[in-house]
């Protein structure tokens, strides 16, 4: 069986696998990193997205073995030790960008690489489009676009407050 | 997923041996059409060959006249490339509208021209641009590359290694997309070559990208939307399906003809 090394939200791991297994059942089945969720399997929904190195992917797109080396980051890796939120789930609970929750894990993980990917900043537009992978069947997407508006400016440090943020 | 052995070669001549030793190996890249692919069990490889610890098959290039891209560049790498975007501004934004950001960012250009997907962009653009796919053995045209729904000249265990697209001095892409699936339901890749040639090709609508001759003519003797106003794509052959009837695709290329012109100015 295949051994894969990685770090998952700044552990080393490593772990035996098949060749077929997925990267999100890697860290969901054998790390029981359970917040990377599973909706659609046929890599539509990006409820499982994580980033690895830095870029968000859907995780059940992925071989675990194609992680080989990588650095994995999950919604478990975002806040810090002591338990503060990354400023973009600090704005999703802010602006209650969520109702079930099952879509949120993937919706903060893409919506942080969209805000990194654009730090002259991101119109209502380029936030919808950059949602294009990620479904939610709950909210019809308006604050999830507002949370990411706010923490996109929190995170450039052009604002403080997540407040001060909102329109 | 039926399990398979995984392999991850290092350079082309090793990736090349263990496909033609194993002739039910298959190359994988990105993956993000293959996985799902093999998750519905339409593929029973025996092996999987990573492409992405071969060095070689990535990079964007200007190369005099001509735009070099890996077979396995990404497309947020080609979405973003100032290379491409200075060379062939149109298949930059290409790149960067096709699947979603998280497919572009595992996707690669070598991986979904390989596959030949009757909806996928980039063949429309190689077609139109008459790139030269360069293989691990020989220099491919596009116009003998393509051969139809998921069929292309490669033979087995033959690996692609780089794409060379001519800069043309004009090019534009339109497409309509479902609006469900955002898969395409036709589009239209229009270009002026530095010869002054025109090529005009068309994807999503038939079953494989195919040249629209008579907008050509056409337009090689006037690049402009009158010229191609009164021609009417033959409905003959094209996809019919419960999204568009094959009548509609014709119209669509029509329209998105026009579309890819303003694009291309």
């Amino acid at each position: 069986m295949p051994q894969v090394s990685l770090t998952v939200n700044g552990k080393p791991h490593s772990v035996e696998v098949e060749g077929r297994t997925l990267l999100v059942e890697l860290l969901r089945e054998k790390l029981r990193l359970t917040g990377t969720h599973v909706g659609c399997d046929t890599s539509q929904c990006g409820a499982c997205v994580v980033h690895v190195d830095g870029e968000s992917v859907k995780s059940c797109t992925m071989l675990a073995v194609q992680a080989e080396g990588a650095d994995v980051t999950t919604i478990e890796g975002l806040a810090s030790a002591d338990g503060t939120l990354h400023p973009m789930q600090e704005a999703f609970r802010e602006y209650h960008a969520l109702q079930c929750g099952f879509c949120t894990p993937g919706m903060v993980m893409s919506a942080i690489d969209l805000v990194m990917k654009h730090p002259e900043g991101l119109d209502e537009k380029q936030i919808r489009e950059g949602l294009e992978g990620n479904l939610c069947r709950c909210t019809g997407y308006h604050n999830i676009v507002k949370a990411i508006a706010a923490a996109a400016e929190v995170m450039h440090g052009r604002r403080t407050e997540l407040a001060q943020a909102a329109e | 997923m039926y399990d398979f052995a995984y392999h991850k070669p290092g350079s082309i001549a090793d990736a090349v041996k263990i496909l033609t030793d194993d002739p039910e190996a298959r190359p994988i890249s990105g993956g993000q059409t293959l996985l799902p692919a093999l998750k519905h069990r339409l593929a029973h490889p025996t092996a999987l060959v990573d492409l992405s610890g071969i060095a070689e098959l990535r990079g964007i290039q200007r190369d005099g006249d001509r735009l070099v891209i890996g077979a396995m560049t990404k497309h947020y790498e080609i979405q973003t490339s100032d290379v491409v975007k200075t060379a062939i501004p149109a298949l930059a934004k290409m790149a960067g509208n096709l699947g979603d950001t998280q497919v572009r960012n595992r996707g690669t250009m070598g991986g979904s021209l390989s596959n030949n997907d009757p909806a996928a962009d980039y063949p429309a653009a190689a077609m139109a641009l008459n790139a030269t796919f360069r293989t691990d053995r020989r220099s491919i045209p596009a116009d003998e590359f393509f051969q139809g729904m998921f069929a292309t000249a490669l033979e087995p265990g033959e690996l692609l290694v780089a794409i060379e697209f001519p800069i043309p001095t004009k090019a534009g892409y339109a497409k309509m997309r479902n609006p469900a699936s955002r898969y395409v339901m036709a589009g239209v890749f229009v270009a002026k070559l530095a010869d002054g040639s025109v090529r005009v090709a068309v994807n999503g609508a038939g079953p494989g990208v195919f040249r629209q001759e008579e907008m050509e003519a056409a337009l090689a003797k006037s690049w402009s939307a009158d010229a191609i106003a009164g021609i009417r794509q033959d409905p003959d052959g094209l996809n019919g399906d419960i999204h568009g009837s094959a009548e509609y695709r014709a119209h669509l290329v029509g329209v998105m003809a026009k579309r890819a012109l303003a694009e291309a100015g």
